[in-house]
């Protein structure tokens, strides 16, 4: 340690306390013992859960892009919305920086996390090092918290009990596609154990 | 584990902030400050923390006033225009019933963006007056601080989809309201000041060891 580095012991993200590892188990989780923020789970097969969920995932959210999320009904005619038209509609309008935001956090921030959770997870199944290995797991990082997929479900939500009081609202094929999708996304989040990508690569670099 | 654990600090090493990696202050004084594992700048607390989310709470105060004051936005149905702020959104969706919704709204949207920027605000000044009291606790409220923010978007995500679903000409559409785009501001604004904040440096009053008392 004196003049390196190691992965025996683990300071807290969240108050520097070092921990050393060892001891973790399958399916437990470890706690900082000063401040209790999470420091690590371990989960059996928790690289290929990941990739499960995640091409998974994909699948949804390809579909989910496919069909409208919702119909809108009044007077006979009628309009539906794709997960997209959103942050077109707000292009449309002017409204650019708010289209952006829209578009960042629903469509491309959640797209990347699948496409770089597969990218990362598909060549280690198969013993291979994945390119730019080390940018992909920061980009990872650096994208979650702006993938905003679930909380797009709850503003749906609010827009349809707000149409629902003078117009006949319905829900698209979509949109169950894109429910599974975040369940999905879920998952793989939290199977994933970033330790394991490190392990995983030492193994494979071996 | 046995006592008294140390901090990262205190062993002249360095946590990686984005793979966790635990490098020597030795080692990057050899090679360079760059982790051995990921590649990410190591740092070991978060550069200029304090000074960056107070500015950064500063201008989510200050946009916080258009967010409100401002239409977020109009719906024109069969000639009528209604016009709402983001509170009147919410009263809206009371007056109609809908309790479930108005009272997830009113959080997302007024609560969770007061409460971080105080929260936050609380956070950055008693660590400048170097508190010892309720450590703990301050780092639970940070942890609950930065998982919330996110929440807010909801009314900016419902504002995309009416805009884009009720556009039938004569009949209704929806457009929306500069109030918006001040709003979508006070959320990502607020982020980064979340992301800013170093919650190590709660704990650096405390001493570089840790025996079980707080």
């Amino acid at each position: 340690m004196d003049a390196g580095y190691t992965d025996d012991l683990h300071a807290c993200p969240e108050c520097d306390l070092v921990h050393s590892v060892s001891e973790i188990e399958n399916g437990e989780q470890g706690r900082c013992i000063r401040c209790d923020a999470l420091l690590f789970v371990r989960h059996r097969n928790s690289l290929d859960r990941a990739l499960a969920f995640a091409i998974t995932g994909l699948l949804f959210f390809i579909l989910a892009n496919m069909f409208p999320l919702l119909v809108f009904e009044l007077d006979g005619q009628s309009q539906s919305n794709r997960l997209i038209d959103g942050a077109i509609a707000f292009l449309d309008e002017g409204y650019w920086e708010l289209g952006l935001v829209v578009f960042v956090s629903s469509v491309v921030a959640p797209l990347m996390v699948l496409v770089v959770l597969i990218s990362l997870l598909l060549p280690m199944r198969f013993n291979i090092v994945p390119t730019n290995v080390k940018a992909q797991v920061r980009l990872l990082t650096h994208l979650r918290p702006w993938a905003m997929s679930e909380i797009f479900i709850l503003g749906i939500i609010v827009a349809f009990v707000k149409l629902s009081d003078f117009a006949d609202v319905s829900v698209g094929l979509s949109m169950i596609a894109f429910v599974l999708m975040v369940g999905a996304m879920v998952m793989a989040y939290m199977s994933l154990d970033d330790r394991a990508i490190w392990q995983r690569l030492k193994e494979i670099t071996k | 584990m046995k006592a008294p654990a140390l901090t990262a600090k205190a062993m002249n090493a360095v946590s990686c902030h984005i793979c966790g990696l635990l490098v020597s202050n030795n080692y990057i004084a050899a090679h360079s400050a760059h982790c051995p594992r990921c590649d990410a700048r190591l740092h070991s607390r978060k550069p200029n923390s304090l000074n960056r989310t107070f500015a950064l709470l500063i201008a989510a105060a200050v946009l916080y006033v258009p967010a409100n004051v401002y239409p977020i936005l109009t719906l024109i149905s069969f000639g009528q225009a209604t016009t709402n702020t983001i509170i009147g959104g919410v009263i809206e969706l009371a007056k109609a019933g809908q309790w479930t919704i108005a009272i997830i709204v009113f959080v997302a949207s007024v609560f969770v963006p007061i409460f971080k920027i105080i929260a936050l605000l609380l956070l950055v000044v008693s660590v400048r007056l170097k508190k010892t009291r309720a450590l703990k606790h301050r780092s639970v409220l940070y942890r609950f601080t930065e998982f919330v923010g996110r929440w807010s978007m909801i009314d900016i995500f419902m504002i995309s989809i009416l805009i884009a679903l009720v556009k039938l000409q004569s009949l209704a559409t929806v457009t929306a309201g500069p109030g918006a785009i001040a709003f979508a501001a006070v959320v990502i604004v607020t982020m980064f000041a979340a992301m800013t904040f170093d919650p190590r440096l709660i704990w650096d009053v405390s001493g570089d060891e840790y025996d079980g008392d707080e």
